[in-house]
């Protein structure tokens, strides 16, 4: 069914595809005017704190040195030390992946849930009035900035209403221990609720398109012409027959949402300060924290390539006329 | 010829939505000055201080910031921007990906296969971190966001568009213009491009919506330039002057809906402009 090297192939491309793109943001970061220690140090610095500080980051080598040096301590998973917190990039990286990772996860499969039964409905009700009213709608959630809404979400339900939380992932005062007592703390997901909801009603346009046109092809596949004449019941044949079958690219866009969502959640994490990677991201680049801000960004390209691959690997399994070894 | 676009229009409610929303807007950006009650940028005085947090008025039809400036104004001179970057960042993928995609699907070769990988990497990067920190790195400005739009949305329209050369490439016709003698370069522009112009077009409206929800995220962010006048811009004002807890509504719904309005309308066409070039789709 499918060639094992082709996809020791695939992967050992999907490194060298993330080679590139850590060289090509490691030289941005090299290249931009001013001195990048510039927001680090205090005026009231001396030329030997100066030196030190520029040996340490090991900014007097050559930019050539500078390379190959990241290239193996990126290799080693270490990113150095954040500018301005002064700490180990890869421990606040650490730290902020899984509310990221809780975030993207929660409003896929909320978007997802939601997205695929409507779709599937839709299509159903073709050339219907709920059809003509549904998608514009659909369209116009698809095109309002994600933060808007988040202002909109926030402006009414927190401020407003005051029934949920403005922002973080706890309460004031409240600091979480350990990573796993945030996660098994209620506190934690009454934080996630509004951001997740937001970025769902962003996020559920896609897979709601998308199983509405598989299932408008589908239904005209024979099989399913087969089962009305067999005088199957038209539900039994949307679920049982038409929607597995369109649920296939339907599984394939899920596995490409979490990559593509993670690097847009950028916005979201930001409006309701959210602690995740995306936020790490904005701050570290607008504070000219380039380690903080390399690492960051490396991550988030590792997450999207890695998920395109298992994009391409899921879409393999589940459909068994797409073949790797006739393919290449 | 007219008599067609008409026919196509009366057809396609989307596409005439569409193109409406996008002529409302155009003509709001040219005639901005003569619209605009206020310079948007201006401090406002009343009688008894600084114009801040003003409700709506006859002298400022959706009321004044926390800093005392016309919000109609803003958002009547926000259309410009948003007309600039969108329509400049359609251009450069339509360019970009129209001459990629030719050169690519006609040479085949070492050449296809560089592009492709390029490609791939394009599609590897992360869309809105990598605007982020390109606006880092060649300053704040609205261009960013266009030139952003270009290098990474190229790949899209350009494989298909290969994809698309590929076929008309063993054509009779581009035979025999083989055969006549006619150069590499004039068979591509003058034989092949036209027949794919109308997905140049079609990827080109796409990235409209794109451009114009990137800008105002980039805006939004921190990155955008400080002295134009965005919707991004007052959408980040209004998130960073306290807007949400005032309940100022007025400030920052009206340019969420300008957003919505121009994106949807993008969208729109596409979609219309999809159904006439694939009218299978259309059932």
């Amino acid at each position: 069914m499918f060639d094992f090297w082709s996809i020791v192939r695939r992967f050992l491309y999907m490194l060298f595809v993330l080679w590139i793109v850590a060289t090509i943001i490691f030289f941005m970061f090299r290249l931009m005017p001013g001195s990048p220690l510039t927001a680090f140090i205090g005026t009231t610095f001396t030329d030997e704190q100066h030196d030190l500080l520029v040996k340490r980051f090991g900014l007097d080598k050559s930019l050539f040195e500078q390379y190959t040096l990241f290239i193996v301590n990126t290799l080693k998973g270490d990113f150095g030390l954040s500018f301005t917190y002064n700490k180990p990039v890869i421990n606040m990286i650490i730290e902020a992946l899984p509310n990221s990772i809780i975030l993207t996860l929660f409003s896929l499969v909320i978007a997802y849930i939601f997205g695929v039964i409507a779709g599937a409905y839709l299509a159903w009700k073709r050339a219907t009035f709920i059809e003509g009213f549904s998608i514009p709608i659909v369209l116009t959630t698809r095109s309002a900035p994600e933060f808007w809404l988040g202002m909109i979400a926030l402006a009414f339900f927190s401020f407003q209403l005051d029934i949920f939380p403005s922002g973080g992932t706890s309460a004031a005062g409240v600091i979480y221990e350990t990573t796993l007592s945030k996660l098994t703390s209620l506190h934690f997901y009454y934080h996630l609720i509004l951001p997740s909801l937001v970025l769902a009603l962003y996020l559920q346009g896609l897979p709601l398109l998308l199983m509405r046109s598989n299932m408008l092809e589908v239904m005209q596949e024979d099989f399913v012409t087969m089962s009305k004449m067999k005088g199957l019941s038209s539900w039994r044949i949307v679920i049982y027959h038409a929607a597995r079958n369109a649920l296939l690219p339907v599984a394939t866009a899920f596995t490409l949402g979490v990559g593509f969502a993670f690097g847009g959640n950028v916005v979201i994490e930001t409006v309701f300060s959210w602690p995740g990677l995306g936020r790490l991201l904005v701050f570290a680049v607008s504070s000219s924290d380039y380690p903080l801000a390399q690492g960051a960004f490396i991550f988030l390209t590792a997450i999207l390539i890695l998920m395109n691959f298992l994009a391409d690997l899921l879409y393999l399994f589940l459909d068994p006329r797409v073949s790797y070894k006739t393919k290449n | 010829m007219i008599a067609e676009i008409y026919k196509i229009f009366k057809e396609n409610n989307y596409a005439t939505i569409g193109v409406c929303i996008y002529l409302f807007f155009i003509l709001v950006a040219i005639f901005a000055d003569l619209i605009a009650t206020n310079d948007p940028l201006r401090i406002n005085f009343s009688s008894s201080g600084l114009a801040r947090n003003l409700p709506p008025s006859w002298e400022y039809f959706l009321g004044t910031t926390s800093n005392g400036r016309d919000i109609f104004s803003q958002l009547i001179y926000g259309s410009r921007n948003a007309l600039a970057v969108g329509l400049s960042a359609a251009l450069a993928v339509a360019i970009l990906g129209t001459i990629v995609g030719l050169i690519s699907g006609f040479y085949g070769g070492w050449i296809d296969n560089l592009i492709m990988r390029l490609a791939d990497i394009a599609l590897g990067l992360p869309f809105l971190p990598f605007v982020i920190v390109l606006a880092a790195f060649l300053g704040p400005s609205s261009w960013n966001v266009v030139i952003a739009i270009g290098l990474l949305l190229w790949p899209n329209a350009g494989r298909i568009i290969r994809s698309q050369v590929l076929t008309l490439r063993e054509r009779g016709y581009i035979e025999s213009a083989k055969v006549s003698g006619c150069s590499n370069f004039r068979i591509i522009f003058l034989h092949i491009a036209p027949n794919i112009l109308p997905l140049s077009f079609l990827y080109g409206s796409i990235a409209i919506g794109w451009a114009i929800l990137t800008e105002a995220s980039v805006s939004f962010l921190g990155f955008g330039p400080s002295d134009v006048i965005s919707w991004g811009y007052m959408l980040q004002d209004a998130y960073s002057s306290q807007a949400l807890s005032l309940g100022a509504y007025i400030w920052f719904i009206p340019p969420g809906i300008c957003i919505v309005l121009m994106v949807v309308a993008g969208f729109f066409i596409s979609r219309g402009y999809e159904e006439i070039l694939f009218p299978k789709i259309k059932k």
